[in-house]
């Protein structure tokens, strides 16, 4: 049963429409790529998802629940969240405070998850009442998913988490990718990394234009000559 | 010149608390609030309404703390104001901020909407009480001695002791609780605040209280140091803005320190220069500093 189900929907911003009649869906537990060009309505389509832009046409559903509409705060509690592509931090509070803010809508109780955050990221641990904006760009990015994980959502939704990273901090991501879908939550992920993202996915979808121009299991879209050709490039 | 120094430190104490506010509202809200002054003087003149022309009138009697020149009556008078103050604050944010934010309307006309409620803040303060300097308390009381020949008055250090509770209370909120913790992430990034499901509504109305309850007790310690004029606040409100950006725009440790540094050199300097001078010297001071560090002392994280 699809976890989240996204039907026929249009968005933009404001008057401009970038999404047009998009409908994909991501299943309990399973990993999904968006891939396709810049301007193709990847992180467009996140943040509609996520309720940051509202759909002028179109359903969405997550679990068994019409969430059109509804904004970040009743996504958060529904188990949701959402880690953007840049400013994913607070750069002047310490780690441990912006994974408190993590789990600011439940309240208290939450010391037992910031245990198991420090054992899943040990680098943060050491450096937990250290600032954010004094860390480095891929200790950044742990905090950035340590925090959105404080309320061990349903889903994980990832704006390009490997973008500005080297080669290796790359790899140490989609480990903790890899990591984080084997506990149970279900991902989807806009990736500039598109071979690699789609090696460790269930299933990919291909953007163009704000159109879903191709579906299909994670193999199947890196073995296809035309995505290949078109998205996945002179990439190794 | 020890003793301009502890008075600098005195009215340093009591600009930090409006520069404390006016940094908060603009981290959170991003626009320059050019009102807060006349919050300031608001805050002071509803203590005179309170602690000078009606409790009086009940025959509510002030019962003096010896060496102060008043008593319980006007520390409850200066709570009530606070009080007072933040309804004020909020309610102007729903019938004139609130509206505008809610249709994305730029920092720049905000910041021009609050200029507008400042000239209302303070006619309507000018119809009600009138151009003249109004005083809490004319009487005299002897200042203390203190080594160095620095003579401070009692009521001074009350002052200070107010400013550093108030300080302390601040830094606790912010550092120690959900809340506080939350309005520091929604001045840092917003977008972020949203997307981690904090209420930035709520986060709003809290720093409309915060900053509006430091203002109004600012007007009513210079009131108790100096004396009330409808055009008092107004007249901080500049130096105010220089004390946020020398402390570095967002950050309320910068404003503290700011405002203590610029009430320093503004007293400091009447030893050289005539009074008048006061508020080009903290601009002085305010440009060479931002010739060194462009960002305020504590900002640029």
């Amino acid at each position: 049963m699809a976890l989240l189900d996204v039907h026929h929907v249009n968005s933009g911003y404001g008057e401009m429409t970038i999404l047009r009649d998009i409908s994909m869906r991501v299943d309990a537990g399973e990993v999904v790529t968006l891939i396709g060009p810049n301007g193709a309505g990847k992180s467009t389509l996140l943040k509609t998802i996520f309720g940051l832009l509202m759909p002028t046409e179109g359903r969405i559903r997550f679990g068994d629940a019409d969430i059109t509409g509804l904004t970040p705060p009743a996504l958060v509690r529904r188990g949701m969240s959402f880690v953007p592509q840049v400013d994913n931090v607070f750069p002047s509070l310490t780690v441990q405070e912006n994974l408190e803010m993590g789990a600011f809508v439940r309240g208290d109780g939450f010391a037992g998850r910031l245990e198991e955050m420090y054992t899943f990221f040990p680098a943060l641990r050491l450096k937990r009442k250290q600032r954010v904006g004094g860390l480095s760009g891929g200790e950044r990015q742990m905090v950035a998913m340590g925090r959105a994980l404080m309320l061990d959502p349903r889903l994980l939704l990832l704006d390009e988490p490997s973008a500005g990273l080297s080669p290796r901090l790359v790899g140490m991501v989609f480990e903790k990718i890899a990591e984080i879908n084997q506990a149970g939550v279900a991902l989807l992920i806009v990736e500039q990394n598109a071979r690699q993202a789609l090696r460790l996915s269930h299933r990919g979808y291909v953007l163009a234009g704000g159109q879903v121009r191709l579906e299909g299991k994670g193999d199947q879209l890196l073995s296809d000559e035309e995505v290949g050709r078109l998205y996945l490039g002179g990439r190794r | 010149m020890t003793e301009l120094l502890v008075y600098g430190v005195v009215l340093g104490g009591i600009m930090a608390l409006g520069a404390i506010g006016l940094t908060l509202l603009y981290g959170v809200l991003r626009f320059a609030h050019f009102a807060h002054g006349d919050l300031m003087t608001l805050g002071a003149y509803v203590v005179l309404l309170l602690n000078v022309e009606l409790l009086p009138a009940l025959g509510m009697p002030e019962l003096k703390w010896w060496p102060l020149s008043f008593g319980g009556r006007m520390l409850g008078s200066l709570v009530v104001s606070m009080g007072v103050t933040v309804l004020v604050a909020l309610l102007i944010d729903r019938i004139l901020y609130h509206p505008l934010r809610a249709r994305r309307s730029s920092p720049a006309i905000l910041a021009i909407a609050s200029l507008g409620m400042a000239f209302i803040l303070r006619s309507l303060i000018y119809i009600i009480w009138g151009p003249q300097f109004l005083f809490y308390s004319q009487e005299l009381r002897p200042a203390w001695v203190l080594p160095l020949d620095v003579r401070l008055k009692p009521d001074q250090v009350f002052i200070l002791v107010m400013v550093l509770i108030l300080v302390l209370l601040l830094y606790l909120f912010l550092q120690r609780t959900k809340l506080g913790k939350a309005m520091r992430a929604t001045a840092d990034n917003p977008q972020l605040a949203l997307v981690c499901g904090i209420d930035t509504a709520h986060v709003t109305a809290w720093t409309w209280g915060i900053g509006a309850a430091l203002a109004a007790a600012a007007g009513v310690l210079y009131g108790i140091d100096a004396q009330l004029r409808p055009d008092m606040g107004w007249s901080f409100l500049l130096p105010l803005f220089a004390a946020v950006i020398l402390g570095g725009i967002g950050s309320p440790l910068g404003a503290l320190v700011g405002g203590i540094i610029l009430g320093v050199v503004q007293q400091v300097s009447t030893a050289f220069l005539l009074p008048t001078y006061k508020p080009a010297v903290a601009f002085l001071v305010l440009i060479l500093l931002l010739f060194v560090r462009p960002r305020g002392l504590f900002g640029g994280t």
